[in-house]
């Protein structure tokens, strides 16, 4: 056989190889975005051609209708103001819950690293352990906290005139979400400090810098790929919980997004629109979306930092 | 009065301890190096004096006033790190500021003091650069900068020329030295390359193990080695240490040496005839620098104890200045140092000048210096 005939054997392999993967590759994408692609065409629907035609098609007589009807008008339950209250609600409490688990988040690891006491290995392991429990767990006890602290608010309403937060239904989901994701922000921080140069903190100490000083001038400025990979990381889970608010916010003015999207499909008055339900649900995955387009090379390119030093 | 007095200095890290007792003073003005292996806890050592390791027991001074309990930024110290330590997110100013704004040094005398210390180090041009902008050079520069420009009592530098390229090293070594000169300031250095620690300090510290070895002046520590472990590192090539036996003849006492290709040799030993008194008839560690072991026209003329014998060269290194060449005694290879241009080869005798005033003796049981 001659050296030709080899090579060309071999770039006929790795042809076949390429072809293999790469046709699994588009195979696997297209089953990932099926059910996308009919809630994208359908929201853009009228009902006519729904009920009468396929539901892979394109749309003959394409409307935004069903998303100023998701916005504004569709009734969710009993009030039908659409769900542009319920995305703020999620806003005002996913952007607080984010901000506060990422920062605290970042200063235990920077804690955990940098200022080490006795034991602060078992204080780790601990936090970490919060990772594992599932959230059924805690939803009773969670409830008999939040309780309280309701009741603590009622009696500052009597004693001070206002409630100072406690037992706002958003605040305690914010409580709620910065507990349970604690555990999380903890683990990425103290993973990417642990390979964050100690001799940088020292510098610092003999320049005069404080504790504070030093998180804030040298630590955090050094730690935009695992902040990027820790806010998706809660924003993508606290804005898609559906347990937590729904046992605590389930009804009324503070419900977020992901209740009120439930309820909306739920509503069962005349004929279910599913154009206004695919253009809700649309909108209740836009945010997230969103942050993974604007930071998704963030999170890859943090993800593997993590791994290849921690 | 010493500027820098440390006594009794031990650090524990639970129940292993890495220093075991240091003490050592230094003058104002002064440049101690720290010298040892890796691992003998010279870094220890200096972030002790900087305050970024507790001490478990001791105490250390500086000018008179115990700094033991300070905060590393009370200390009053400035301190080069050796992988520079350079803050990544900051522009080279910002790097050489940072210390006098966390002081709360106003803005205008911040930007003087940068523009005064870049001017001194030839970084003005890089001051708006981050710090992965720049060569090697430039970072140990920016380094110094940012402990220059703070102008404290005293200046600890961790190994901050062991990343740099041989050529760049020489030159920094340099730099530093001119620096010192200029403006005085005690310093102290850590290095585990005796070159830099010879030509650069006042005082050097030969560690091992936690333990000083010896502390002195460069010439104590190169003429005068207190153990075989001093002897052995200090000095580049290393003292050549045969062993040998203490004998006695009727001219005095005599160290005698196996020589290949022939009889053992016979050196008469000049000074120190009652402590070595003691070994007669014991073996005993020989130690000769290279240089006192030379071909006899380049023997130093003023040398008052000079023998000459016969060794059989084995291997000839010529290095351009000098030459070395290798022979066998005490069954050891031993290194003479020859003038560039004596004629020697390989295979053959030739005659070497041993410069006995330059010898000194160890006993091999506990290495320590006998004479
Ligand atoms: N936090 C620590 N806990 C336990 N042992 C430590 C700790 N820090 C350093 N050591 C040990 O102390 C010893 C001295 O370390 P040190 O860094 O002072 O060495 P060094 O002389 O500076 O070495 P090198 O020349 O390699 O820098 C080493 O054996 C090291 O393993
Ligand atoms: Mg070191």
């Amino acid at each position: 056989m001659s050296a030709a005939t080899l090579s060309a054997s071999g770039n006929q392999n790795r042809w076949i190889g390429r072809v293999a993967i790469y046709g699994l590759l588009i195979l696997f994408a297209i089953l990932y975005l099926m059910p996308l692609f009919v809630m994208l065409v359908t929201s853009f629907k009228t009902m006519d051609e729904i009920q009468n035609g396929n539901m892979l098609s394109l749309p003959q007589a394409p409307t935004l209708d069903p998303w100023f009807k998701a916005w504004g008008e569709t009734c969710v339950g009993l009030t039908c103001a659409g769900i542009k209250g319920y995305f703020w609600n999620s806003l005002k409490m996913v952007v607080p819950a984010v901000a506060i688990s990422t920062i605290l988040g970042a200063l235990n690891g920077y804690v955990l690293t940098k200022w080490r006491f006795p034991g602060h290995t078992l204080v780790f392991g601990l936090m970490l352990f919060a990772c594992f429990i599932p959230f059924q767990s805690v939803l009773l006890p969670m409830a008999t906290i939040l309780g309280s602290l309701g009741r603590f608010g009622m009696a500052l309403q009597d004693q001070i005139g206002m409630t100072l937060g406690f037992g706002n239904p958003t605040v305690n989901l914010v409580i709620v979400h910065v507990i349970y994701g604690l555990g999380f922000t903890t683990l990425f921080f103290r993973n990417y400090y642990e390979a964050f140069p100690n001799e940088l903190v020292r510098a610092a100490q003999v320049d005069g810098a404080s504790f504070f000083q030093i998180f804030r001038r040298i630590m955090l400025p050094n730690s935009l790929p695992i902040i990027v990979v820790t806010v998706i990381y809660q924003f993508t889970n606290i804005w898609n919980d559906f347990l937590f608010a729904s046992a605590y916010a389930g009804s009324g003015e503070s419900m977020p997004m992901t209740v009120a999207l439930n309820n909306v499909v739920n509503t069962s008055t005349g004929v279910v629109e599913y154009n206004v339900n695919m253009a809700a649900a649309m909108i209740a995955a836009m945010p997230t979306l969103l942050v993974y387009i604007v930071a998704g090379r963030y999170f890859v390119r943090g993800l593997m930092a993590g791994a290849v030093k921690g | 009065m010493a500027f820098l007095h440390i006594s009794g200095l031990r650090k524990r890290y639970g129940a292993l301890e890495i220093l075991k007792g240091i003490d050592i003073e230094l003058e104002k003005g002064g440049f101690l190096v720290l010298v040892g292996p890796s691992g003998c806890g010279k870094s220890t050592l200096l972030n002790t004096i900087a305050g970024l390791e507790t001490i478990t027991e001791g105490d250390i001074k500086v000018d008179e006033r115990s700094i033991a309990g300070l905060h590393p930024s009370k200390r009053d110290i400035a301190m080069v790190f050796q992988s520079y330590a350079l803050y990544p997110n900051m522009t080279v100013a910002g790097n050489i500021a940072f210390g006098m704004e966390m002081r709360g040094v106003p803005a205008d005398e911040r930007k003087q003091a940068i523009d005064k210390v870049a001017k001194v180090l030839q970084i003005g041009h890089l001051l708006d650069r981050k710090p992965s902008q720049l060569s090697g050079g430039q970072r140990q520069r920016v380094a110094m900068g940012r402990a220059l420009v703070r102008d404290p009592k005293l200046f600890l530098f961790d190994e901050p020329l062991s990343n740099l390229d041989a050529k760049l090293r020489v030159d920094m070594r340099t730099e530093i030295k001119r620096l010192h000169q200029t403006t005085g300031k005690t310093i102290v250095y850590v290095t585990h390359d005796q070159i830099e620690a010879m030509t650069l300090a006042t005082k050097i510290a030969v560690m091992k193990e936690g333990i000083v070895q010896q502390f002195g002046t460069p010439a104590e520590i190169y003429n005068n080695p207190a153990n075989m472990f001093v002897a052995d590192f200090m000095g580049s090539p290393a003292m050549n240490l045969l062993s040998g036996r203490i004998t006695r003849a009727d001219d005095g006492l005599a160290v005698a040496l196996e020589r290949a290709g022939g009889e053992a040799i016979r050196l008469p030993v000049a000074a120190a005839q009652a402590a070595l008194a003691q070994y007669e008839n014991r073996d005993v560690v020989f130690g000769i620098r290279p240089e006192a072991l030379t071909d006899p026209e380049g023997a130093d003329r003023n040398a008052s104890a000079l023998a000459e014998n016969d060794c059989l060269i084995e291997v000839v290194e010529p290095a351009g200045s000098d030459t070395f060449a290798v022979t066998k005694l005490g069954g050891r290879e031993v290194v003479a140092r020859l003038r560039a241009d004596a004629r020697i080869r390989a295979g053959e005798m030739a005659r070497l000048a041993f410069n006995l005033d330059k010898a000194v003796f160890f006993d091999p049981q506990t290495q320590a210096r006998i004479a």
